[in-house]
């Protein structure tokens, strides 16, 4: 074994690949992340949850809880003062349960307590009378006439058409195919959690684990009835988010019990109902038509998605989008008809998670990519190649593609790969099974599959997508140093490193400490979209240059008046020397940058200039299937994907290794099981997200051809890879058992004759937290 | 009720907790100690893994009272403080760490699977072996490339048994 080359760089610049500045409390214990969190005399929350899918409330007598030792707060809908409802795009969802049930596990009570396990017994205690409603499970029944409405107004929450060329196209070869999508997980692994403090003027702080400050400020402030000055929120440690966090949680709730007591109250959700607490990916029903011509050309695609949004609307109208906008794939396609349809039923609300909306679609243009080019004849690889879209090429929304998009390059550089070595049958570990000895390689066949993605990065449809940083230059100790201050949630993708590194290079300063993300400067945007590095690195590098320009006015450099006349870094161009005399006080600045504008979709035929930048992937992948037992075992992902700039080399290869760990869970183990409405798997027992043994190397080639619109040439290179790993390991999986796969993720009843039983049945109550029966009797005070 | 037990080579004491009560609550909320993560509670994920008289234990599954006595040893007593173990270096270096909150659980299974192999004079484990060693520890940040990058890292800077 040789040991890797690993370079230790502190204090790294762009495109070297420095410590993580959070590394070393990491590594020791010593982060505080959002359930960490700990006042002297805090209370424990707790929440009561529906365990129906859809229910009218009929009766509900909170005494039973409010009589136990230890218990400060029972609060129900009542005691919401403001705003009763909340929501990303529409608030359509009640802080607390409002005389009827839409999902299983909606919020219908809270308490506060001196000990978690006496909230959680409190909340067993409260009394709620249910008188249950068949629900509405299945979205495409959900748009048929006459089908009861989740909410008033119906059920359709979106409906993005996109029209291009001749919507009566015909084609020589046609082929069709209707393709499913299961409910994935994020699954991140910190639970929902966080500290809310009550403050002396009224108002709340708020330590959490969010995606995006902001918005949840504004809508905790909505529902408290506060101005949003009075609700100031920081940062708490974030143990992953994947999308998760953009929707509230805990956070109003955690409040209500804050400002009701008067102490502060820390909520941390069990992982059981963490997937109750957050929305999933959507789960989706599609058909597609392509049309071709003899010679391999693409000719049409006809489509209709149709995305179950569950119970709430969350960010459904943008996942619609993407799925209609992205939804033929990084290929040239004359005719387009696309209709993508968001939804509401009574299934688990869904939103946000790792390239939504791309995702979905992927997997059906892709499997219908490889249906295409079978029927004629032709290498996968080379009837993708034949259609791939590049630089200048126009979407089927009309916008031209105006940065680089070397979708065929991508594909030859995992095609060329070497392929992996031949399996060990001597060694079980190399096998599907592994140790389990399920088998020494009878009946294991190899299989090689393709997939090439198109995501889009940042806020689309002309959303005011910006962000705000301010930049400090001082003298520490007689030597200058650098604060950065922004609001952008650091989610484990390394943010606070990039940041640093954008600094380190405009300022020429080695110092440089990045501030805690709070409220009290303005909004950075979601870290979600791949976008956080393309504008809030956008706006810490305006600032920077603001900063400089302020120095160059105090050296009388004719340059100051152009701070876009960027010269290589103030040490360069002042000297170190200059600078410390420059900096008899501070230099501040703050900024807010906006990327380039975007525009609406035409509701009648879905043209716009609707993104501002695209970013593709391409994987191939080779599996090893024991066809007798169904096992999958991934042998090897090659993957090649353009990232514009690789600001900082390591952290791109996580992210593009773990993008791809998810979209392998996708394709093959990771589904929330929901049968009439109810999840039959809330939990890491059940709900199977890849250990390292299903994770197989992954070989990366990484191209770096700079936008010329976008920061330093970046590319967001978060959601990529977790779009086509996911149909290249089921074409893989095709490839070796010759099964028609159609629905992810694939289950080993589909690749042999077994049939699926059909589950327990559902709880009769949920009382979070603990999933066995009690045999201690419980007194935290004996 | 009363448990006591060495944490981190400190005799310490911990009073009212309920018989329910997990080691890892213990450790977490009543002795100041939440290195030691809690990312699903029953078994699974391996973010708590503790060392129990030198065995790795998830310290979710560890009743309170089954500690009693026994030695701890979590991932805040791998080093002393303000220093950093082998493991640690070399998951910091490797990029091993993105959100992080697998982190101490893998760094203190890490750290038992190096002691019971290089660090007992045996080879240093291979690649088949490593993924063995981690297969409870869930990570959903990294894909595990650059963990097995660290584990590698770590195993080559032991000093070679004679």
């Amino acid at each position: 074994m040789t040991a890797p080359t690993i370079t230790s760089i502190r204090a790294g610049r762009i495109g070297d690949s420095p410590q993580r500045p959070d590394g070393r409390q990491k590594v020791t214990g010593e982060f505080a992340y959002s359930s960490d969190l700990w006042l002297d005399g805090m209370l424990w929350g707790a929440t009561l949850r529906s365990p129906h899918p859809r229910a009218r409330i009929t009766g509900l007598d909170i005494t039973g809880a409010v009589a136990m030792p230890g218990v400060f707060a029972v609060l129900t809908h009542e005691d919401v003062p403001g705003r009763e409802t909340y929501g990303l795009e529409r608030p359509d969802q009640p802080v607390l349960a409002i005389d009827q049930i839409r999902y299983q596990g909606e919020p219908v009570a809270l308490v506060a307590a001196d000990h978690p396990e006496t909230a959680r017994r409190a909340a067993g205690r409260i009394r709620v009378s249910y008188r249950e409603e068949p629900p509405l499970a299945d979205a495409r029944a959900a748009l048929a006439p006459g089908a009861p409405s989740v909410h008033p107004g119906g059920n359709l929450v979106r409906h993005v058409r996109v029209r291009r060329g001749d919507p009566d196209a015909r084609a020589a070869v046609v082929v069709t195919g209707e393709y499913e999508v299961g409910m994935q997980d994020q699954a991140f692994l910190g639970p929902e959690s966080g500290l809310a403090v009550p403050a002396a003027d009224g108002g709340v702080d708020l330590f959490v684990a969010t995606q995006w400050l902001h918005v949840d400020r504004d809508q905790v402030a909505a529902s408290l009835g506060l101005d949003p000055d009075l609700v100031r929120i920081t940062l708490g440690g974030v143990g992953g988010a994947f999308g998760a966090r953009e929707d509230l949680s805990m956070q109003i709730h955690a409040c209500l019990l804050a400002l009701h007591t008067g102490k502060p109250v820390k909520m941390s959700y069990s992982r059981e109902e963490s997937f109750f607490g957050h929305v999933h990916r959507h789960p989706a029903s599609m058909r597609y038509e392509h049309g071709c011509s003899a010679g391999g050309r693409l000719v049409y695609v006809k489509a209709d998605i149709v995305l179950d949004g569950g119970a709430y609307m969350s960010s459904s109208p943008a996942v619609a989008a993407n799925a209609a906008t992205l939804g033929i794939g990084p290929y040239e396609v004359p005719n387009v008809v696309m209709d993508s349809y968001a939804v509401y039923t009574n299934n688990p609300p869904c939103g946000a998670m790792r390239g939504f909306g791309a995702v979905q679609a992927c997997f059906g243009y892709e499997s219908q990519m490889d249906k295409m080019a079978a029927a004629l004849s032709m290498d996968p690889v080379e009837f993708r190649v034949r259609n791939a879209m590049r630089e200048g090429s126009v979407m089927p929304t009309g916008q031209v593609v105006d940065s680089a998009a070397p979708v065929a390059e991508l594909l030859r550089l995992v095609r060329d790969r070497p392929p992996p070595p031949a399996r060990d049958t001597g060694d079980l570990r190399s096998l599907p099974g592994g140790v389990s000895n399920t088998t020494h390689g009878e009946a294991v066949v190899r299989g090689v599959g393709y997939g090439v993605s198109i995501k889009n990065v940042g806020f689309s449809e002309g959303f005011d997508d910006y962000s705000t940083a301010r930049v400090r230059l001082e003298l520490t100790g007689g030597e200058p140093s650098a604060q950065v201050h922004t609001a952008a949630a650091e989610v484990g993708q390394g943010l606070v490193t990039v940041l640093e590194q954008i600094v380190r290079s405009e300022l020429g300063v080695e110092r440089v400490a990045v501030l805690p993300a709070d409220t009290t400067i303005g909004s950075a945007g979601s870290s979600s979209a791949s976008r956080q590095t393309y504008v809030t690195g956008g706006a810490v590098r305006a600032a920077c240059a603001e900063v400089r320009s302020q120095l160059l006015a105090r050296a009388g450099d004719p340059a100051a008046g152009s701070p876009g006349n960027r010269p290589p870094g103030l040490a360069g161009a002042a000297g170190l020397g200059d600078l410390v005399a420059l900096l008899g006080k501070p230099a501040e600045a703050t900024v807010t940058w906006r990327h380039r504008p975007t525009a609406p979709l035409d509701p009648g035929t879905g043209q716009g200039q609707a993104h501002v930048q695209y970013a593709f992937a391409a994987h191939r992948a080779v599996v090893d299937v024991d066809t007798e037992l169904g096992l999958v075992k991934v042998v090897e992902i090659a993957t090649a994907q353009d990232v514009g700039k690789a600001m900082n080399p390591q952290a791109v290869e996580g992210q593009i290794h773990g993008g791809i760990a998810q979209g392998l869970g996708l394709a093959v183990m990771e589904e929330i099981q929901v049968a009439g409405g109810v999840v039959r798997n809330p939990s890491f027992t059940d709900y199977l997200i890849p250990t390292i043994l299903d994770m197989p190397p992954v070989r990366l080639d990484m191209l770096e051809l700079a936008d010329p619109h976008a920061p330093y040439g970046l590319r967001g290179v978060g959601e990529p890879p977790a779009i086509s790993s996911t149909p290249a390991i089921v074409a893989a999986i095709r490839d070796a058992t010759g099964i028609p796969l159609t629905r992810i993720p694939v289950r080993p009843e589909h690749l042999t004759a077994t049939q699926p039983d059909e589950g327990p049945d559902p709880p009769s109550a949920m009382i979070m937290g603990r999933n066995a029966p009690h045999r201690v009797p419980f007194d935290p005070r004996s | 009720m009363r448990v006591t037990l060495t944490v981190n080579g400190s005799q310490r004491t911990a009073d009212d907790v309920w018989e329910g009560e997990s080691l890892l609550f213990v450790l977490r909320e009543r002795l100041a100690l939440p290195g030691s993560k809690n990312a699903c509670e029953q078994g699974e994920c391996g973010s708590c893994t503790v060392l129990l008289d030198d065995v790795p234990v998830c310290a979710c599954l560890v009743a309170a009272g089954q500690a009693a006595h026994r030695r701890v040893v979590t991932v805040e007593g791998l080093a002393p403080r303000g220093e950093l173990g082998p493991v640690q270096q070399a998951f910091l270096e490797a990029g091993a760490v993105q959100c992080g909150f697998c982190t101490p659980g893998l760094i203190v299974q890490v750290h038992d699977l190096l002691r019971r192999t290089a660090g007992a004079g045996l080879p240093p484990p291979g690649d088949a072996d490593i993924r063995e060693a981690l297969a409870g520890n869930l990570c959903r940040c990294t894909g595990y490339e650059k963990i097995l990058d660290a584990v590698r890292l770590a195993a080559s800077r032991l000093p070679v048994m004679p």
